[in-house]
């Protein structure tokens, strides 16, 4: 039972990151129909950059978070400015390419400056809390309450906030959005800006229980399209429900079935979805 | 620039490339040059299928890698573990790849733009995960070790490097020439139609399922055919063949090149393995400067070296024709659009 | 010719085409009208098979082609063109209609490695019959011009050619006259009444340029939020009172 419940906490761990890398990409995908595949190279910047001010500079782990933050959300600002944007009108194959071009640079510099390396980060909260008989690492527990809190705040932002509404609205009609008189523009870069936040903050709480290298990001990204696929491209729910399904199911099957092959299961379940539906579990239609 | 380039795209440059890839092994400094072009021409042929159901096609397949690799264990296992020798085996592989390509296809071609590329890359994922794991079969991390080279059925004696070179030349010119004759068909234009848009391209009666599937198994079976020979070359191999880097390069060189051309693949592979070969110190940090290129290519040039020259060229053959009233109307029509897009 | 039979379209819980019962017939131009979103375009959908309709029966000479996918109604002779199409930029003129007759085709991957006889004759033929139909949308002279170089009106014209290359009964033209200048207009409507007169085709199109309908329309079906309000002759349509309460009832403008 206490191994069963254990499964669950790393279920919750797993899906908490996959949520928030999740929830970037299906933002960026609701506003701007661009499937960023350089997302997990802004997840992999974002723990290269909390290492960087942690070990380097010797930050705290909460400013070096922020710090890391900060960093990826203008890198995000920039992708946007300076690749997107210009290719808004082409066709749709090109923007793919772009963002693939924009991984590899990003792979390409991080481990010209650090290698090829896994390294180690660090963080505070190396203890372990005992709940009669269940171990919990502290980092664990923050990754879950992290997410937590990240999502509760992103919620009231969108819904709460004027700026919200309009990425809200955008993301439901462009054309609507354009007539109304929003400036696309500024909710373009703020979309990229929070996605480029959530993926910093995803690497920085997952990285002091797993490894920093430069590969880090291919498969939490492919597996964070995976979730948007499940739970619909562009659906903020879809993206938190979608990471705990992925989160759970590979914590159970890893135990349960196979650890070799527990990173197979994601896309067993993506192959086996898009066989049957061909527009995702919860898309609510053709765009 | 344009002039030299220009030349290359006459068909008696072809014919001089073409002389010239047969007299390289005679020129060549040494025979690591010759093996350096041979595997150039290896991926070359593995793009030339990529340009089919990307460059033609218009679906952008993240899996291309992955049946390369596909083709590379076919070979290699059959050879290695199962005794068979290697032609029978390269045409095992080629066979493995076609089948695996239609399984594939018939699924994933359903999806639509963002949807397939994204499939297809987990497909890719899959096939690395399933060679690096499933260890009874692949051997796992260790590799495929004694893999048979081609024999020359007593004539010639393809361990050597220049004879394989001239396997892989015949080969690739058949890619060439096939990609070629494909593309002047009605069946390369169905295709065209296609990338032009599923709705336009069904409204002319196009089955788009069935040419989509038959561009994708084309398309995986270059690939196949391409890791079979890379695996007699090499002759050993692992895991790292289906890592996803493969298909990012082989989409770069296709960029570079021309995508939906014929001579671009070819140029765009053949002109980057080398520059990465000449400067050793990009072959690690390589995608620094291929990186910002791609992104700069589709942009400004998203046809590629090729593909700019052939528009070029056109214009430059059409030149003759009213140009005056013809960019007056051409400002008429910019002004039509912006009163459209204001409305 | 073509029998459109008590047919809907739902999308989610929202109908984007309700009931709608119209017969075309041959030989003539038919225009579909209606303020925006009225499921014009739905319309046209779900004739050429691009959409299912919910319920309903579509005819063609009699013939059931209701739940046909797309390309086999345009097998039976359902051409049309699109309010923006996407064509091969790069590529010439001659080189973007030649597929157009594609689907009169056989050959196959066989036929291009062996260069069949088969293959040589269909490809002239599609050739032939691209150039016939640039002939007859007056284009000729720009075959060999790439299509980034030729202008929006010939743009258009290309469009309707390669939709007279499949060699159609009914061609549904989806706002043929839309982003073209007054005078390159009625070039269009000149083309379409010789589509009928010449080619003796079925015209069906969407149209917004009201005068440009009303002279040029045999008949005409007004649809407004999915449904069919009205059907007849220009003279009919313009002086119904429903259509009026339509067009000015809404925000819409009808002009536009």
């Amino acid at each position: 039972m206490s191994l069963f419940l254990q499964q669950i906490i790393n279920g919750l761990t797993l899906g908490s990151i996959y949520g928030l890398v999740a929830l970037g990409l299906t933002l960026v995908y609701g506003i701007l129909h661009i499937p960023n595949f350089a997302h997990g190279a802004l997840y992999m910047v974002g723990a290269f950059m909390s290492y960087f001010f942690m070990v380097d500079l010797g930050a705290h782990y909460w400013i070096a978070m922020a710090g890391s933050a900060a960093v990826v959300a203008v890198l995000a600002i920039l992708c946007e400015r300076l690749v997107f944007h210009p290719l808004r009108h082409s066709p749709p194959i090109h923007d793919k390419i772009a963002a693939i071009g924009i991984l590899l640079f990003l792979e390409a510099v991080v481990q010209m400056f650090w290698g090829s390396d896994f390294r180690r980060m660090s963080s505070p909260f190396t203890g372990i809390m005992n709940f009669d008989g269940l171990i919990i690492p502290e980092q664990r527990l923050l990754i879950i309450a992290g997410a937590f809190v990240l999502v509760v705040a992103l919620q009231l932002f969108l819904r709460k906030t004027m700026t919200g509404a309009t990425i809200i609205a955008m993301a439901q009609s462009r054309e609507g959005a354009f007539l109304v008189g929003i400036d696309a523009n500024r909710v373009a870069m703020m979309t990229f800006a929070i996605s480029g936040m959530l993926a910093a903050f995803a690497a920085t709480l997952y990285a002091p229980i797993n490894l920093v290298y430069p590969a880090m990001g291919h498969l939490v990204i492919m597996k964070a399209f995976v979730i948007i696929i499940l739970g619909g491209m562009g659906s903020v729910p879809g993206a938190i429900a979608g990471g705990m399904i992925i989160g759970f199911a590979e914590a159970l099957g890893g135990f349960y079935i196979s650890t070799s092959y527990k990173d197979i299961i994601a896309f067993g379940l993506l192959v086996l979805i898009l066989s049957v539906r061909p527009q995702g579990l919860f898309a609510k239609g053709a765009h | 620039m344009f002039k030299v380039a220009s030349l290359l795209m006459t068909p008696a440059a072809k014919y001089l490339m073409l002389a010239f890839a047969i007299l390289f092994p005679l020129v060549a400094a040494n025979e690591y040059q010759v093996y350096v072009m041979a595997t150039a021409f290896v991926w070359a042929i593995a793009v030339y299928g990529l340009n089919i159901i990307t460059g033609f096609c218009g679906q952008l397949n993240l899996a291309h890698g992955g049946f390369f690799a596909i083709g590379a264990y076919t070979l290699g296992l059959l050879t290695a573990d199962y005794g068979w020798s290697f032609w029978p085996a390269f045409l095992g592989a080629l066979v493995m790849t076609a089948v695996l390509g239609f399984l594939v296809g018939i699924v994933s071609l359903r999806l639509k733009e963002h949807y397939f590329a994204i499939f297809t890359l987990c497909v890719g994922f899959i096939i690395y995960l399933l060679i690096d794991k499933w260890e009874e079969l692949t051997h796992g991390a260790i590799g495929v070790r004694d893999i048979a080279a081609p024999y020359g059925f007593g004539l010639v004696d393809f361990t050597d490097t220049t004879p394989f070179y001239y396997l892989v030349l015949a080969f690739l010119v058949f890619a060439i020439w096939f990609m070629g004759r494909l593309s002047k068909s009605l069946l390369g234009r169905t295709f065209i139609a296609i990338r032009n848009g599923d709705e336009l391209a069904q409204s002319l009666g196009i089955n788009l399922m069935r040419n989509k599937v038959l561009a994708f198994v084309l398309s995986t079976t270059y690939a196949g055919l391409a890791g079979a020979l890379y695996a007699g070359m090499v002759r050993f191999i692992g895991p790292e063949e289906a890592n996803i880097n493969h298909t990012f390069d082989m989409i770069t060189y296709l960029l570079v090149g021309g995508i939906g051309t014929i001579m671009g693949p070819l140029l765009g592979t053949v002109g980057i393995v080398w520059i990465t070969q000449s400067l050793q110190f990009l072959e690690e940090y390589r995608m620094i400067i291929f990186g910002p290129l791609l992104v700069l290519l589709v942009i400004f040039f998203p046809r590629g070296i090729t593909g700019s020259f052939l528009t070029w060229m056109h214009r430059k053959s059409q030149a003759l024709a009213p140009t005056k009233k013809r960019q007056e109307n051409k400002v008429k029509t910019a002004q039509n659009r912006e009163a459209e897009s204001n409305a | 010719m073509l029998k459109v039979e008590n047919v809907t379209k739902m999308f989610g819980g929202l109908a984007a085409v309700s009931d709608v019962s119209v017969e075309f017939e041959a030989g003539r131009i038919n225009a579909i009208i209606g303020p925006n979103g009225a499921g014009k375009s739905t319309f046209f959908n779900l004739i050429s098979g691009l959409h299912q309709p919910t319920s309903g029966r579509i005819l063609l000479d009699g013939v059931d082609v209701t739940s046909l996918p797309s390309d086999q109604v345009a097998r039976l002779g359902v051409g049309r063109t699109f309010q923006t199409t996407n064509l091969f930029e790069q590529a010439t003129v001659l080189d973007n209609l030649i597929v157009g007759h594609r689907l009169r085709t056989k050959s196959g991957l066989w036929d291009v490695l062996i260069n069949s006889k088969r293959l040589q004759r269909e490809e002239k033929a599609a050739r032939d019959k691209a150039m016939e139909a640039l002939e007859f949308v007056g284009l000729t002279s720009v075959a060999g011009q790439l299509i980034t170089d030729i202008t929006q009106e010939e743009r258009k014209r290309v469009a309707f050619a390669l939709a007279l290359a499949t060699d159609p009964k009914i061609v549904l033209l989806d706002e043929p006259a839309a982003g073209v200048n007054p005078e390159e207009t009625v070039g269009f409507a000149a083309l379409m009444r010789k589509m009928v007169d010449e080619k003796g085709l079925t015209v069906c199109l969407i149209e917004h340029k009201m005068d440009m309908i009303m002279s040029l329309a045999d008949k005409i079906m007004v649809l407004d939020h999915g449904e069919k309000i009205a059907e007849g002759t220009p003279e009919e349509v313009r002086n119904n009172p429903v259509v009026i309460e339509a067009y000015l009832g809404g925000d819409e403008d009808a002009a536009a």
